[in-house]
């Protein structure tokens, strides 16, 4: 479900994009969770009341001993616990594209969160269809540094890919932004294919 | 046994039974008029609750954590035990500057009901009889232990808990505490438990229990009145419980297959394997400092546990519409109270969506990893705590530290 330590190779900035999505005081599940590092932003700016989910128990117990709610368990198949509505915003940060079942998990996160946050890696961006198309090797970035054998990221999309799954599940966009290499959002008016050519993360404010 | 040890046993005993009827804790009384509803439907009138506290209590009585102990622990949590002079049995995790830190914090421990440390129990005299109660002692449960706690409470005028925290029999009691009494309880941390007492669980304790009853010095439960003491047989229960809180991997690590002062195998029956002369001295040291019936009260009670039958057979219901932060906590090599047990707590917080943190510890130590050297328990349950005093606006301690 997660990449280990993938909060290093991503840049603080989506995290306070995504936390600025976030109302304050509203119960909130941070699903892949990684090193609690968006719970403990969304601590100190949103005074929400946050848990998370974690994959990798060491990360758990980390998290768990700097004072943050979180659980080990996995996004695939642990959701159905959850009852529905439970959370205002279930928020699914860089993780995606590690699920083995990306669109049952989407399903899940609009039963058990009013409001839904996706970020994650946009395989539309053209330095990775240049790589591609170019080399003819997959894709290895800053961002996506893995060798495609050793990758835990095994559903990329692109931002026109996601945005169809949402059409499938009947999710509606409220939000949607894709940031550049440094971190910077880009422009709302920009046309969708030159989001998808040039975001290298995109955020999705969805609802059911 | 050596005549100096057979003495110094007796005088343990002889320690263990003045501790029963007159503590060296602080008591609380209840008369008739204050009973103790129990759950068999029968009423405990005039009973006595030992308990022991630490730290300062703040002026809004908003800084206690009661801390609840196992099954064959006591009161003295973080203070010399005055049967056997040794140590609390939780000072690494309960003190100044602990993860349970009593310059912050007021820390209660209570003698669960039943119990043989000065709370009623079978060992004390029966108003009605004047003779020790023995098995005319009703069966007690978990819930019996926490409603008793909660009596205590009120009488000292603690209406809210900061955290209730307890590893095995203990971590049941923070179970049914945080299920019987939500408002009460802001945080809870149940440490290798379950909500349920497992076949095999109750399976050992059956043992336990037929070796007790099994040693005619047992009487049928009459051994006060007689000056005996079922010492072989609880002490079988011990060496048997004692087996389930170790881990095989402890086992073989500490012993191995070494042998106990001697070369070679005897041929005998001795305590040939250092194993096996380290289970005697457990059996034999428990003895001195715990009455045989209140350990068949205790295990009853842990077997009787099962808090899913209470609520119509849904767990998580015991836990609908909770405000508890909980954090629960497990250890891999723990096969009394294995990993899957605490998951299903989890899952049945998860359920009402509950504020829930949970942590399996990785350790060779068995079920009592709990009360032993776990740096990572320690950090958890401090991190945990520190986030929930924030939550609770308990920032600063009297002195104004934080």
């Amino acid at each position: 479900m997660d990449a280990p330590n993938k909060h290093t190779t991503t840049s603080r900035v989506d995290l306070l994009l995504i936390a600025d999505m976030v109302d304050p005081g509203t119960r909130v599940i941070d699903v892949g969770c990684g090193d609690g590092m968006l719970l403990e932003i969304l601590a100190e700016t949103r005074d929400v009341d946050a848990r998370g989910i974690e994959l990798s128990q060491a990360g758990v117990n980390q998290c768990v001993a700097r004072g943050l709610s979180v659980i080990q368990g996995d996004a695939d198949s642990d959701l159905v616990n959850y009852p529905d509505d439970a959370f205002d915003f279930a928020i699914l940060s860089q993780t995606i594209q590690a699920t083995h079942r990306p669109r049952h998990v989407l399903e899940e996160l609009l039963r058990i969160g009013k409001r839904v946050i996706v970020s994650f890696p946009n395989f539309g961006n053209w330095r990775i269809r240049g790589q591609i198309l170019l080399r003819g090797r997959m894709p290895e970035t800053s961002n996506l540094p893995h060798k495609w054998y050793d990758t835990p990221n095994i559903h990329f999309c692109t931002i026109k890919d996601f945005l169809a799954l949402c059409d499938d599940v009947d999710a509606k966009v409220e939000r949607s932004l894709a940031l550049n290499a440094h971190g910077k959002r880009l422009s709302f008016s920009a046309p969708l294919f030159l989001q998808n050519l040039i975001g290298e993360q995109a955020v999705f404010l969805l609802t059911r | 046994m050596s005549k100096t040890l057979q003495k110094k046993a007796a005088s343990t005993s002889q320690s263990r039974l003045s501790q029963a009827v007159t503590p060296q804790s602080d008591v609380a009384h209840f008369g008739d008029d204050n009973p103790l509803v129990l759950d068999n439907g029968e009423r405990l009138g005039s009973h006595t609750i030992a308990y022991q506290t630490y730290g300062t209590l703040n002026d809004d009585k908003s800084n206690v954590i009661l801390v609840c102990h196992a099954l064959t622990g006591d009161q003295h949590v973080a203070s010399d035990n005055p049967v056997t002079g040794k140590s609390g049995w939780w000072t690494r995790m309960v003190g100044p500057g602990k993860p349970v830190d009593t310059d912050r914090f007021y820390v209660i421990c209570v003698n669960v009901i039943g119990g043989c440390m000065g709370t009623t129990g079978p060992a004390s005299q029966n108003p009605e009889t004047g003779k020790p109660y023995g098995l005319e002692f009703p069966v007690i449960t978990i819930g019996d232990m926490v409603r008793a706690q909660a009596q205590l409470l009120d009488h000292l005028g603690i209406a809210s808990l900061f955290c209730v925290i307890g590893g095995s029999m203990g971590g049941m009691q923070v179970l049914e505490w945080a299920a019987r009494y939500k408002e009460r309880v802001f945080a809870a941390i149940p440490i290798a438990c379950s909500a349920r007492h497992t076949s095999q669980n109750i399976a050992f304790h059956e043992v336990g229990r037929q070796a007790v009853m099994a040693d005619p010095d047992w009487c049928g439960g009459r051994y006060l009145e007689k000056g005996k003491n079922p010492h072989k047989g609880l002490a079988v229960a011990r060496m048997a419980g004692h087996i389930t809180y170790l881990s095989d991997e402890a086992l073989q690590q500490k012993f191995g297959r070494n042998l106990q002062n001697r070369d070679a195998v005897t041929f005998g029956f001795d305590a040939d394997f250092q194993v096996e002369s380290y289970l005697r001295h457990q059996g034999m040291t428990f003895v001195e400092r715990f009455d045989a019936n209140s350990y068949l009260y205790m295990t009853r009670a842990m077997d009787y546990f099962d808090m899913a039958a209470d609520h119509n057979g849904s767990l998580a219901e015991a836990f609908r519409d909770t405000e508890t932060r909980f954090c629960v906590v497990s250890f891999t090599s723990d096969w009394l109270f294995p990993t899957e047990e605490s998951r299903d707590i989890v899952q049945a917080l998860n359920a009402v969506a509950a504020n829930v943190s949970f942590v399996e510890i990785v350790s060779d130590k068995g079920h009592d990893a709990f009360l032993l050297d776990e740096p990572e328990l320690n950090e958890t349950i401090s991190g945990f705590l520190g986030a929930a005093a924030l939550k609770r606006g308990l920032v600063a301690n009297r002195d104004g530290q934080a």
